[in-house]
């Protein structure tokens, strides 16, 4: 029999519905894997008691006969979402101990919809890195491991790497993330997992520590497409406390799913073939292509000629919005506070952001400010406004003679710690095929396609038009059934 | 144009002013969120979690506060922005929790519009003046730092912080103190017809910021400075005063004008530097990416219209020519919303055509009532007497029940018991007669005790008729109907 902890939520919920077991059992099988993986360094903190809580409820639920969707199901919660009454950090030393008194949006509606929290999940500070490197919380580790022998540890992916990595190492069934830039994307494709980020708007972004208002959106993360849909689902709504989210239904995306797609035209975008692609990337990426092909699709040629300026253009709105909406972490109110003796109420708030952000937060919130102020807005700011406008332009145009398209997810696999984190040049292009979707508020997910050379994961990235999720999940569905991914890290990490 | 000039060492300066004046919105809540935005609650009472700019905290627009700024907009006569967007305005502060400033800097939500000022001879103003609005944006205000309550630390009261205000910005239109102060009336009467700002400085819901530079005449506009939150319209005149001279003397005194931001002292009555353009922030505005754009519906913009009362200008011309007003009379019972709202609702209780009584009860409002209420340190919407009481006692004028005289015995005990008149006059007897026995009996008893004057009366001594008048008229309590003493008096004495 496989394992509780191999099932995945689909698996869970089903066999929870089936009385293969209780629960309490699911809860307690994960809350034991949890404990038992230190070594990834993927939680913050753990919150057994709520997981237990919530399965003795589904227990007692199924025997009413009252079961909810998630009934059954732990989750991990990446730690920028504010769950009341559990620390939330953002993996900062700004806000360590932070316990926020109310609940993000979108954990209220996944723990009214029956689920539980295993625990808060580690990630890059502020949800800003591309490997999990920049946690005040320490680095997550990847489950994986490169075949060559050694044992380098490697990056899981950012900024959520450790919902990636504990899907991934099998110690939560799903866990929610974020994607501003890719943060769910990447760390999927790094770690054998999918993950979709839903079009800006279908998730309401309040009680979400803000990294970048207009580009943040949360997703769900989970070991399949299948998982992901139904993870989605209960995430999704229209939030009248969040201005930017979308007043529409939520559409019954699993029940929906099909993998024919007989009919549709899956483009592929010729600016995405980027120089020095990995041989192995650019060979799973015809393999994906065929793979459509063979599931009924018209494959079709496409171009989104601003392409090359999107990476650019993220990295002047994402820190032009982050200066500003990290500026309320001023140790006035809430959070650290540092004060030196005699110190002034300027040196306070310099004292206290000087050590409560990490490197890379310190950058991003210089560069904001940069771009931002006086005299440089119009030749930054205003000019990265019109791209983005004509990045949007090009998803349009696309969309108008195809319905999704499929690129690579990343422009490599997984790399080791501390490999790329003294260039943040490097490892910003991490994001390099992810950013433009974030910038359209498109719909896009990444899923495991196959492994490269030294037996690491590959994602391919299906990219979709707004509101389209289900074609998206349709078109992953279809590689996922074709790539037949099996492969899973050696558990390495256990005790 | 004003003739306001300052008398300089090198001669005559002109003084050019342009106010910001920062209008609180009237709303329930504030204008992202919830929390009540009610003056005079505990500090940090109205304080919601977005106002505390909690982590992971959004702002959602308040329908009722956009709605009151659209109508402001429209009260002056100004160009409604049907797509305007928010921004943010930066910077650091401890009575700011966000680090930022939800406002409008680049698409404000109103255009431009006009205030016009009256002529007002005692104040130096010869002629009737139109003053520009530039624009009116709708912003967040900030909290409140309390620096008094402790020795060495400071405390934060973020009931305001959140709070919606208006910022109207007139054009520098104004050449002189009391022009600045006919403005800010003017401004405030519209705010209160609206409804949209209730006025008061005192509670800080109305402020402006003075900007003043001088010039010689003809010449350009000269550098000007900027001093915050002048919190009365006095204050804001004396600024404008003080600061206009300091500047000539600066100028000549060889010295140049800084472009700076001051504050003013009322104590000393002079304004003084808070900060140069040198040290003066950039906030890095952007546009809040939070909100979408406010993009608004023909419906809502048609129904703010809809809402629109009858505003102080049509009202003035209206009293003056249906009602057949003077235009004294017309201008003060529609300088202030509470008088004219007090003297309509008289002239609804009056139940008759409003031409009819209108002149009379004009005046009695304005000199009886007034004086009364003046007496008393009460505003009209604190009055004892009701617009319905006032009414009744000006129809037992009109019928010959009361004299003047009697009206304003009447009156004074309507305002020490809050009686209805025609009670006290039938409890009292104070009915005024017109019973030609009665009189014609007591002027026989006047006569007969004042024989000498009626001999001197008869004389030629025409003016003991007022003796015999008051005589009279006290001997008969004050209630003898003067119209027929006098009639009869004149029969008598021949």
């Amino acid at each position: 029999m496989t394992a509780i902890t191999d099932l995945g939520l689909a698996g869970l919920r089903d066999g929870f519905r089936a009385g293969d077991f209780s629960a309490r059992e699911i809860a307690d099988a994960f809350n034991g894997a949890v404990a038992g993986a230190k070594a990834l360094n993927a939680f913050i903190i753990e919150t057994p008691d709520h997981a237990t809580a919530a399965a003795e409820a589904a227990d007692r639920a199924r025997a009413a006969g009252e079961l909810l969707p998630l009934s059954g199901v732990p989750l991990g919660i990446k730690d920028l979402f504010c769950t009341a009454g559990h620390q939330t950090t953002a993996a900062s030393h700004m806000l360590g101990g932070f316990t926020p008194t109310y609940e993000s949006t979108v954990t209220g509606k996944l723990f009214a919809a029956g689920a539980g929290m295993l625990g808060k999940l580690n990630l890059d500070q502020f949800a800003m890195g591309s490997s999990n490197e920049t946690s005040a919380y320490g680095n997550v580790v990847s489950p994986w491991r490169r075949n060559d022998g050694g044992n380098a540890p490697l990056a899981p992916g950012g900024s959520s790497g450790g919902s990636s990595s504990a899907i991934a190492a099998r110690i939560v069934p799903a866990a929610t993330g974020t994607d501003t830039g890719g943060s769910i994307r990447q760390p999927a494709a790094f770690t054998g997992i999918a993950g979709i980020k839903p079009t800006y708007g279908r998730c309401s972004r309040f009680g979400i520590v803000a990294f970048a208002s207009s580009l943040d959106q949360a997703g769900a993360m989970a070991q399949d497409v299948r998982d992901s849909a139904i993870l989605l689902e209960a995430m999704s709504g229209f939030d009248p406390k969040d201005s930017t989210s979308l007043d529409v239904a939520v559409p019954k995306w699993e029940a929906n799913l099909s993998s024919d797609l007989k009919g549709k035209k899956v483009g592929i975008p010729k600016e995405y073939r980027v120089d020095n692609m990995p041989a192995e990337i650019d060979a799973l990426w015809r393999q994906g292509i065929e793979w459509l092909r063979d599931a009924g699709a018209e494959i079709v040629d496409v171009s989104l000629p601003h392409t090359r300026y999107a990476l650019p253009t993220y990295y002047i709105i994402a820190p032009a919005e982050a200066s500003s909406n990290l500026a309320r972490y001023d140790g006035v109110r809430y959070g650290l506070r540092d004060l030196p003796e005699g110190a002034n109420l300027q040196e306070m708030y310099a004292a206290t952001r000087a050590a409560g952000f990490g490197p890379e937060v310190k950058r991003r919130i210089l560069i904001g400010t940069y771009v931002l102020s006086a005299g440089y807005y119009d030749a930054y700011y205003t000019k990265a406004q019109k791209v983005r406008a004509l990045i949007a332009r090009d998803f349009e145009e696309a969309f108008r003679q195809v319905d999704v398209l499929l690129t690579p997810t990343a422009p490599s696999a997984a790399f080791a710690l501390g490999e790329k984190s003294a260039d943040p040049l490097e490892m910003y292009l991490n994001d390099v095929f992810t950013v433009p979707a974030s910038l359209a508020g498109v719909p896009a997910m990444s899923v495991p396609a196959g492994l490269d050379g030294q037996g690491l994961p590959l994602g391919l990235q299906i990219i979709g038009r707004p509101l389209d999720e289900q074609g998206v999940l349709n078109a992953g569905l279809a590689i996922e059934q074709r790539a037949g991914f099996t492969a899973k890290p050696q558990n390495w990490w256990a005790k | 144009m004003s003739s306001y000039r300052i008398q300089g060492a090198t001669g005559e300066w002109e003084v050019v002013i342009g106010l910001e004046v920062h209008a609180q919105v009237v709303s329930n809540a504030k204008l992202f969120s919830g929390a009540s935005a009610a003056f005079g609650a505990e500090p940090n009472q109205s304080v919601s979690l977005v106002d505390a700019a909690m982590p992971g905290m959004l702002p959602v627009p308040n329908e009722e506060c956009i709605r009151q700024a659209v109508k402001t907009g429209m009260a002056l006569g100004a160009e409604i922005n049907r797509w305007s967007r928010f921004d943010r305005k930066n910077y650091f502060y401890a009575d700011l929790p966000q680090g930022y400033q939800i406002s409008q800097l680049y698409h404000p939500l109103v255009g431009e519009g006009t205030i016009t000022i009256d002529a007002d001879e005692k104040a130096g103003i010869a002629e009737a003046r139109t003053i520009g609005v530039e624009r009116l944006h709708v912003e967040q205000d900030a909290g409140k730092l309390m620096h008094d309550q402790h020795p060495t630390r400071s405390y934060v009261d973020l009931n305001r912080s959140g709070v919606a205000l208006m910022e109207i910005v007139s054009k520098p239109d104004m050449r002189s103190p009391s022009e600045a102060g006919a403005y800010l009336r003017k401004l405030r009467s519209i705010l209160r017809y609206v409804g949209s700002c209730d006025g008061n400085m005192e509670e800080g819901s109305m402020r402006a910021d003075v900007n003043v530079s001088v010039r010689k005449a003809g010449d350009p506009f000269g550098t000007r400075t900027e001093t915050k939150n002048v919190n009365s319209i006095r204050f804001v005149m004396a600024a404008i005063e003080s600061e206009a001279n300091r500047q000539v003397d600066v100028i000549e005194g060889g010295g140049k004008i800084v472009q700076e931001t001051r504050l003013y002292d009322p104590d000393r009555n002079e304004t003084r530097s808070m900060r140069s353009k040198e040290d003066a922030h950039d906030y890095r505005y952007f546009p809040d990416p939070d909100l979408l754009p406010l993009e608004l519906s023909e419906e809502f913009v048609a129904q703010c219209r809809a809402e629109l009362p009858e505003l102080p200008d049509a009202k003035r011309a209206r009293y003056e020519g249906e009602l057949g007003l003077p235009a004294y009379n017309a201008a003060v019972l529609t300088s202030d919303v509470e008088t004219a709202r007090w003297f309509e609702a008289l002239l609804d209780a009056a139940g008759k055509p409003g031409a009819e009584v209108a002149r009379a009860a004009s005046n009695w409002l304005i000199s009886d009532l007034f004086g009364a209420l003046n007496r008393l340190g009460k505003a009209i919407d604190e009055s004892p007497v009701s617009p319905r009481q006032g009414a009744e006692l000006l129809a037992l004028v009109a019928d010959g029940t009361l004299s003047g005289t009697l009206a304003k015995q009447v009156f004074e005990i309507m305002l020490e018991t809050g009686d209805d008149p025609a009670r006290i006059v039938e409890e009292r007897g104070l009915k005024q007669t017109s019973d030609t026995g009665a009189i014609e009996a007591v002027i026989a008893e006047v006569m007969a005790a004042n024989a000498d004057k009626v001999a001197e009366y008869r004389g030629g001594k025409d003016k003991l008729f007022g003796f015999f008048v008051g005589q009279t008229m006290k001997a008969m309590g004050g209630k003898a109907n003067p119209g027929v003493v006098n009639e009869l008096l004149k029969k008598t004495l021949g």
